[in-house]
């Protein structure tokens, strides 16, 4: 059985390693090393070229320049399979788990050696017998779909451990769990490296997590291996200004006081509607959101989040319940929103709130296409006048785009989210609704578009932001709600609000 | 008349009769597109593979005067059609769909061509048992007299249950269908297996088609199969991808299609023609009510084009 073996941890060391893709150079002359049994945390902005690393490592891409050398031999990894032979193993950020699979069939097909006809009583026994070697338990009878994001990293890990694994290399591994689960998960995770069972390199952005639990720290940018150390030797100061550089971020604006005589802009009152699966329900009792204000929604995805903001966006029926908007009865239609000024910023723009292959321009006037300037529907498209309007908002909102007529999807990630922003944000708006609006962007956009967030709230802009990242509610809020299985279970104020109290919410356990 | 010995109890024997029969090649094409969705690609052209399975199954049969034969001939032809899907859809930016519409023409096509000689001659009919021999009445006898094929299908629908569940063939074909990146990451080929998945649905399909041409209504002519291929795909989306409802859905929707004749039979003279949809209207019914707005189809392969 391979899982039950005494393997021992791996050392893992990269030499000059460099990558090219034509001219451009994403890796360049990166030599790092990882020692056995312990804990590395890689650190570095989008695009600082961690991932063509890991990459490189993994047998993805084949390095242009440079070599690889596991237990201070040089070896050559042509193929993922060759890492694996090796003992080197990857966690995704995103689940490789085959969702409609139960954990035991998950785990047994992914191995080298899957007989015929799988006698699944014998599988059971083997199974059994090695997970009670490991420091938690996963009920494997289940379709992993069924499993908590939490449940699912975890197998994860024990699947890479059931390969026989020894050197792990975990991408973003807390991205989707609670601050609670990830503690439990990257606390095992550093047992298993001290009793010398394993190796990791994690990719984090989170440097509490890399000060917690990683033993040593590199860091990446713009291909370049800029610095490595101790966590014990550096703080957090250190790593960021190591991972962007001399980079002047923008600022956020200080917080206006609400007004005491604000009016309520949005209110909801007994709103209930199905979530996607159709088996539960979201249960809103109240909220209501003040001009001025930033209310922000925590909980970990899946908890009813989607849900709520599709029912606000109109893309979800309510099944009962009112949702008012400056005290009127509101169903999110175009003529509604535009006179209310309510705009929407969902999660991933591009997919849900961009037509991909239309121009930037296009997606730039979408809220404005139809109606003339006396504010009447037109017929005919004033193209003039939209390209003023894009070149416009392209300059504000700092779009890098190679032009006003390329295609919204051949933009990065962080440009489609400011041009999205550009666009909700553009004239009066007197209630947004966003959802995740930083989810992996890189420091300076993430400051830019919190910055122009705040502004909004500032000019009298009511906010309803979404957000798993519990850092970004703390710094924006001006309340945090908690949303768990499909309820509002806990306010609190932003300000002097206790992570852990939120984050035991946040997990159900109120 | 000899009918009026059963009286009405002739209605439900017919629809038992005609469930068994009529349902054998449904049970065929549907397990078959099964196989192939369950590996993530829909294969909308079995109507011209079963088409195509009952002409080569009529001409081969014929030709060497072995039914047995001509339904190996048809297997054959069924797979070649599958490999040729799977062929082209390997190709990027194909799409699934289009190229099973293709192929369904296709194989109408060829199969008109190639069996134009083949309506006249009298082919060997595939072997029956006959279970009813122990009553009296003819009714009973006839409806009893079971193909072999159905029986085949019988064993053949829990066989590919206990495949998905039991064998490293069986959870290949899931994970290809639910994750083309997972199967990547543990070195499967998603394409092969597709190719594969479709060759063998293929094959099936036209064991489906031999039926047709070789026992019920057991003759080659070009409007043998009447759409029965495509509404084998309706069926596995009903039977939610799942071989032991495939077999539950074509014994429903060939008891239904069973209803119309034997009206007819018991001296319902107006109205019956009505009762001759009676399957698709119930496929409609049964469609819509297990459907919803709101959620996704349970049991659906991920990587299949119609749920993306």
């Amino acid at each position: 059985m391979t899982g039950t073996t005494s393997a021992k941890a791996l050392s893992l060391e990269t030499v000059g390693m460099t990558m090219r893709f034509g001219s451009f150079t994403a890796l360049d002359d990166v030599s790092i090393k990882v020692k056995a049994g312990s804990f590395h945390a890689l650190l570095g902005e989008n695009g600082a070229g961690k991932s063509t690393l890991v990459k490189c490592i993994m047998g993805f891409y084949r390095q242009t320049g440079g070599q690889l050398m596991v237990e201070d031999r040089e070896v050559s990894v042509a193929s993922p399979k060759d890492a694996a032979a090796l003992g080197l193993g990857m966690v995704y950020q995103h689940f490789t788990l085959v969702p409609s699979l139960t954990g035991a069939e998950n785990l047994v097909i992914s191995r080298n050696d899957v007989p015929g006809v799988i006698s699944w009583k014998a599988e059971r026994e083997a199974l059994d017998a090695f997970i009670q070697t490991m420091p938690f338990r996963i009920p494997l009878d289940r379709p992993v779909r069924e499993l908590a994001a939490g449940e699912k990293q975890k197998l994860e890990i024990i699947r890479q451990l059931y390969l026989g694994r020894r050197f792990l290399i975990l991408d973003e591994p807390t991205s989707v769990l609670t601050p609670a689960e990830a503690d439990d998960m990257l606390g095992l995770v550093r047992g298993m490296t001290e009793r010398g069972d394993l190796s990791v390199l994690m990719i984090s952005h989170k440097f509490h997590e890399v000060m917690k639990f990683a033993d040593a720290v590199s860091v990446l940018r713009r291909g370049k291996h800029i610095g490595s150390g101790s966590t014990s030797e550096l703080n957090p100061h250190d790593m960021a200004a190591m991972m962007i550089g001399d980079v002047k971020l923008a600022e956020l604006d200080s917080r206006l006081p609400i007004k005491s005589e604000a009016r309520t802009v949005l209110e909801l009152k007994g709103l209930r509607a199905k979530d996607r699966s159709g088996l539960k329900t979201i249960e809103v009792e109240g909220l209501g959101i003040k001009a001025g204000e930033i209310v922000g929604i925590a909980g970990i995805s899946g908890n009813g989040q989607k849900e709520l903001a599709e029912t606000l966006a109109g893309q979800r029926k309510a099944e009962t319940g009112e949702i008012l908007v400056e005290a009127k009865p509101y169903q999110a239609t175009r003529q509604q929103s535009r006179q209310f000024r309510v705009r929407f910023i969902p999660e991933e723009p591009l997919q849900n709130a961009c037509a991909p292959k239309m121009s930037v321009m296009e997606n730039l006037s979408l809220r404005s296409f139809d109606i003339g300037q006396s504010g009447k529907p037109r017929f005919f498209l004033d193209r003039a006048a939209m390209r003023r309007q894009a070149d416009a908002l392209i300059a504000a909102f700092k779009v890098k785009t190679a032009s006003p007529s390329s295609p919204i999807a051949s933009l990065s990630g962080g440009n489609v989210q400011r041009a999205v922003l550009a666009r909700e944000l553009t004239g009066d708006v007197d209630l947004l609704i966003v959802s995740n609006p930083c989810f992996g962007l890189d420091f300076s956009a993430v400051a830019e578009i919190r910055a122009r967030i705040m502004k909004a709230r500032n000019s009298g802009t009511a906010v309803l932001l979404f957000s798993e990242d519990l850092d970004e509610l703390l710094e924006m809020s001006d309340r945090i709600l908690v949303m768990s299985d499909g309820r509002l279970v806990y306010e609190t104020p932003a300000r002097g609000a206790d992570i852990s109290i939120i984050g035991s919410h946040m997990a159900g356990h109120g | 008349m000899e009918e009026t010995a059963l009286g009405l109890w002739g209605v439900p024997l017919a629809i038992l009769a005609g469930a068994i029969r009529v349902s054998t090649p449904f049970i065929f094409v549907s397990l078959g597109e099964t196989l192939t969705e369950r590996s993530g690609r829909i294969n909308l052209g079995l109507e011209g593979t079963l088409v195509f399975g009952a002409m080569s199954a009529y001409a081969v049969a014929v030709l060497t005067q072995s039914a047995w034969l001509g339904v190996l001939a048809a297997m054959c032809a069924g797979a070649v059609f599958g490999l040729l899907h799977g062929f082209i859809c390997k190709f990027p930016k194909v799409n699934d769909i289009a190229i099973g519409i293709a192929m369904m023409q296709f194989g109408l096509g060829l199969a008109f061509f190639l069996g134009k000689p083949f309506i006249q001659p009298v082919a060997p009919k595939l072997p029956s048992i006959p279970l009813g021999n122990w009553s009296s009445l003819p009714q009973v006898q006839a409806a009893l007299t079971i193909n072999v094929l159905f029986i085949v299908g019988l064993i053949l629908t829990f066989a590919i249950a206990w495949m998905l569940k039991n064998t490293r063939i069986g959870l290949i074909l899931r994970v290809v269908g639910d994750s083309s990146d997972a199967a990547r990451a543990m070195g499967i080929n998603p394409n092969t297996v597709r190719l594969l998945a479709t060759a063998a649905g293929g094959a099936l399909a036209a064991i489906g088609g031999a039926y047709l041409s070789l026992f019920y209504p057991g003759s080659w002519n070009e409007r043998i199969s009447s759409g029965q291929g495509l509404m084998a795909v309706a069926l596995v989306i009903f039977a939610r991808w799942n071989p032991k409802g495939c077999l539950f859905a074509s014994l429903l929707f060939g008891g239904a299609g069973a209803l119309g004749p034997a009206l007819q039979s018991v001296g319902v003279t107006q109205g019956y023609y009505l009762f001759y949809a009676a399957p698709y209207v119930l496929t409609l019914i049964i469609l819509i009510m297990t459907s919803s707005p709101t959620t996704r189809l349970s049991g659906a392969p991920e990587e299949l084009s119609l749920t993306k």
